[in-house]
């Protein structure tokens, strides 16, 4: 069975909740499922969008979309990455990088993160439990939306004073 | 040779950082460390100069570029005194829905433990308020500093994040 996912609109900063930490979802739950569609719909509504989490469509819950397939960037694609309760389990090879965000979008920061990451999750609907390794940008948008999940933005890791760009193109 | 602190600011077109190099080399001025940037839509210079000419000279030197909307001062200040590094590098992180007193109230708690900044830029996009600083902060004060900071970025409904400045060096 395929569950329809509606398009949403995407909540900004300072929306309060891009800023808490988000509590864990049952996977089996019905309504993380629709939500799971509705994620998957709206990130591919928004051109140049790789990564959705839920508390970007206002809802608080460990739950996000990410999808590479494409981007010039991306060396190691998974295709659609929709995980709940995720978390990272190795993280080496740091680099830094510059990241957008629909949620903050007219800047953009330089963020240092993983170039190497295990990810551990369980899937939406099954709940059958999820470890994927990945590199490079892949691994850079799980970590970001595991980053949402847990109330942070790509602003509280930016690399310093100046670290933050009016953004410039919005792909 | 003095040294002297120079600010210039004005509605931000091309050809500000010519026109104010330009009339301080012309007096004999040698640039050394500055900071140059475009805050919403005006152009800020804080610069430090070695200097043979005298404030005022250079001043009014300067000032003849006020026919294009520039703003200038000049102080004298005493060479060297390089302030020591407090503690260990952090970098500090607030942002939110804007409202008064966000910088005053955070970097207060930083000044009471003795943290002292040696970078910040602040933006506004939209809604949002963003902050973003490096301090130097000792190890043993982080700890109390980060639960002073959750206190007043929670009465403030801004989100606030510190944490260490790791610099990479090659």
């Amino acid at each position: 069975m395929t569950t329809h996912g509606r398009v949403r609109p995407v909540v900004r900063a300072p929306h309060p909740v891009l800023s808490r930490p988000a509590p864990e979802v049952d996977p089996t739950d019905p309504e993380v499922v629709q939500l799971a569609a509705d994620l998957l719909a709206t990130m591919r509504a928004s051109p140049g969008c790789v990564g959705l989490a839920a508390p970007q469509l206002g809802v608080p819950g460990q739950l996000f979309v990410v999808d590479v397939t494409g981007h010039p960037k991306a060396t190691t694609v998974h295709g659609v990455i929709t995980l709940c309760n995720a978390r990272i389990v190795t993280a080496t090879r740091w680099r830094p990088g510059r990241e957008g965000c629909m949620s903050v979008p007219d800047l953009t920061g330089d963020v240092k993160r993983a170039g190497r990451v295990v990810v551990e999750g369980v899937a939406p609907g099954t709940g059958e439990p999820v470890s994927l390794a990945t590199e490079a940008f892949e691994a850079r948008a799980l970590q970001h939306e595991i980053d949402h999940c847990a109330g942070l933005l790509f602003l509280d890791r930016v690399a310093g004073a100046h670290a933050i760009h009016p953004r410039k193109v919005y792909l | 040779m003095r040294e002297l602190a120079i600010t210039v600011i004005g509605r931000d077109r091309p050809g500000i950082v010519a026109d104010v190099a330009a009339a301080l080399s012309g007096l004999g001025a040698n640039l050394t460390d500055s900071t140059m940037t475009r805050l919403r839509g005006h152009f800020a210079m804080t610069l430090i100069c070695t200097s043979p000419a005298a404030p005022a000279e250079v001043e009014a030197a300067l000032a003849s570029l006020a026919d294009n909307g520039l703003l200038a001062m000049v102080r004298p200040v005493q060479p060297d005194d390089i302030t020591a590094p407090t503690g260990e590098p952090y970098l500090l992180t607030v942002h939110g829905a804007d409202r008064l007193g966000i910088v005053a109230a955070v970097t207060r708690v930083l000044a009471d433990a003795g943290g002292n900044i040696t970078d910040l830029s602040t933006r506004l996009s939209g809604d949002l308020y963003l902050l973003v600083a490096e301090v130097d902060l000792a190890p043993e004060a982080v700890d109390a500093v980060t639960a002073r900071l959750a206190e007043v970025g929670t009465a403030l409904g801004v989100g606030v994040t510190l944490r260490p400045n790791e610099a990479d060096l090659l």
